[in-house]
């Protein structure tokens, strides 16, 4: 269950085709083939890694004003981010988003799959309503939960009810808020609403891919443990869940991209917050870049995501690739 | 089985208590939309309004229409070029593979992670370059070329299940590159087709970062004019949860009536095809 790997298998005339090939050069047919993908493979060049050594350059630059100055500033721009108290708290903030939201997601996704795996009546009613926001936009996601936890209403009337009374995105307590450079380093209290409404739209991922790898796994293993004594839990606990672990670690990676480039739904949810309880480094690259016109700072507020995300992104590239040759 | 007689109506109760917990946001959007001003207090979020007042609708939809037009400009577009494009590569890239093609396949991939931040900067000062910037022909640019990988990747693994068989047959009947491409990859991959344009539609319907930073006012889809809503002055709750649904309709009624397309693309940019 490798995401990006393909299931490209060589058909006996292809390892023959290939090997003819090797006699004589390129085929008509197979120039043509090259040269219909060669537009493509240059505007990725361009758009994508070209442009990504552009931005590497600018972040290196003095252009922090609206007129482009490209003199070489080193690492000026980094230093003074890693100084800055509003970056220190989105590293903060993006480091607790990101584990909250992918627990929850995966844990949350198991449980689903594995309770709509039950051969359930309606089960295509409860995909559905699992799957339906995935349909929907960060943006309207953001705004519709915005409403559902405002602080003075909503889930809160319920919640004070009971005595639990939660500021939500407001409460800009630090859990638990240790002296850490410039901030109180901890759990930002606002952020878990952050992580509510994102799990609410994401959990169907991790359900779909969840239920396909359950479907994937033959009856007679479960039956197979049975026999040997397992009760139903140690059935899913020692002989699914190892089962599934090639899915949990497609879901991590795909979810770790998304949190760590989150912009939309916090943009359109919170906002930076009070104290930055809520800011992400996505939000602060667009503020700083297009609203004060620190270009050189945004792009490398860009370079440091970009990095977050290829410690991820590039090994799992390269083993799915390894792992299909 | 004993065990089961028990867990069975728990497991009935809980699916439909999560249930309820995805569905209330609808049910909040939908009552609070269907309620005049005065009658949205805090209070009174998760009444049922006493009576249904459509005029949030038309304030809502007043607002919105032109960027929903932005919207159905960009969409209908860039859906179809990125498609095609991705058919043609994934074509290439999984049945006339050559020295290093997979090489170069993992490095278009690549461009489907990235964080658009770190490319927007350029691309903004090429975008003026060029004379599209805030344009929604630049906009259907942008969402054509950085949907190159995710379009490519579902193409090349729909392909992959395509048996080479089919092919040397219309090799031998003097079928070329894109004879082949044409009558028999193209009549075959109709699913492909309608999951990668349901999936590209939805994703591009949905876009907020290149849309708020390449276009301003009168050229904005839907989403940017959405959240501009909530950026005035006082907030009309009624019309923003309108204006919300009436932004989500288009890719919900997608989802809706061909879902099990939608999904497949899910597990298709994900999972081997």
């Amino acid at each position: 269950m490798d995401p990006v790997r393909s299931s490209v298998k060589e058909t006996p005339s292809e390892i023959k085709m290939k090997t003819s090939k090797k006699k004589r050069v390129l085929t008509k047919d197979h120039m043509l083939a090259i040269g219909f993908l060669t537009p493509s493979l240059i505007l990725i060049a361009v758009f994508v890694y070209g442009f990504i050594g552009w931005t590497g350059y600018v972040s290196v630059s003095n252009w922090n004003s609206l007129v482009p100055d490209f003199s070489f500033a080193g690492f000026e721009n980094y230093v003074y981010l890693f100084q800055d108290f509003r970056f220190q708290a989105d590293l903060r903030n993006t480091l607790f988003f990101t584990i909250m939201f992918i627990l929850a997601v995966i844990v949350v996704g198991i449980l689903l799959a594995i309770m709509l795996d039950q051969k359930i009546r309606q089960e295509s009613l409860f995909r559905n309503i699992f799957f339906f926001p995935m349909a929907l936009s960060f943006v309207v996601t953001g705004v519709v939960w915005q409403w559902l936890l405002n602080p003075s209403t909503g889930v809160n009337l319920f919640l004070s009810k009971i005595g639990l009374d939660s500021k939500w995105y407001t409460d800009t307590t630090i859990i638990p808020g240790v002296e850490w450079g410039k901030i109180e380093f901890g759990i930002p209290v606002a952020l878990i609403a952050v992580v509510i409404a994102a799990v609410w739209q994401m959990t169907g991922f991790s359900v779909a891919m969840y239920l396909a790898g359950l479907r994937g796994i033959p009856e007679e293993v479960r039956e197979a443990a049975r026999m040997d004594g397992a009760s139903e839990f140690q059935v899913y606990w020692k002989v699914i869940l190892p089962l599934l672990r090639p899915i949990t670690v497609s879901v991590v990676i795909i979810m770790a991209h998304i949190s760590l480039k989150i912009f939309d739904l916090i943009y359109a949810m919170t906002g930076p917050g009070a104290n930055y309880v809520t800011d992400v480094p996505g939000v602060y690259m667009y503020e700083t870049t297009f609203r004060g016109n620190y270009y050189a700072n945004g792009a490398a507020i860009a370079i440091i995501m970009l990095l977050s995300v290829a410690i991820f992104i590039v090994p799992y590239l390269i083993s799915s690739r390894k792992g299909e040759s | 089985m004993a065990l089961r007689s028990i867990t069975r109506p728990l497991l009935y109760i809980l699916l439909i208590a999560i249930s309820l917990f995805y569905l209330m946001p609808v049910y909040v959007m939908l009552v609070t939309s269907l309620k005049p001003l005065d009658e949205i207090t805090l209070a009174e979020m998760w009444k049922i309004p006493t009576s249904i007042d459509f005029s949030s609708y038309s304030v809502a939809f007043s607002k919105l229409a032109p960027n929903l037009m932005n919207s159905f400009y960009l969409v209908i577009p860039a859906t179809i070029l990125s498609a095609l494009l991705g058919s043609l590569n994934g074509y290439v890239l999984s049945k006339w593979q050559f020295k290093g093609s997979n090489a170069l396949f993992t490095a278009i991939l690549f461009g489907m992670f990235i964080p658009y931040q770190s490319i927007l900067i350029p691309l903004i000062q090429f975008l003026r370059e060029i004379g599209l910037y805030n344009t929604i022909a630049g906009l259907v640019f942008v969402h054509v070329v950085y949907g190159l990988p995710i379009t490519t990747l579902m193409f090349r693994n729909f392909y992959a299940s395509i048996p080479v068989s089919m092919l040397e047959s219309a090799k031998i009947d003097g079928a070329g590159f894109l004879g082949i491409f044409r009558h028999i990859m193209i009549p075959l991959s109709i699913t492909g087709f309608v999951v990668v344009g349901i999936w590209q539609f939805t994703n591009i319907w949905n876009e907020f970062l290149f849309a708020v930073t390449i276009t301003t006012s009168d050229q904005q889809p839907v989403m940017v004019a959405l959240q501009n809503l909530s950026g005035s002055q006082i907030v009309q709750w009624n019309v923003q949860m309108a204006g919300a649904l009436l932004a989500a309709l288009p890719t919900l009624l997608v989802y809706i009536f061909l879902g099990k397309f939608f999904v497949r693309g899910l597990l298709a940019g994900s999972v081997k095809g």
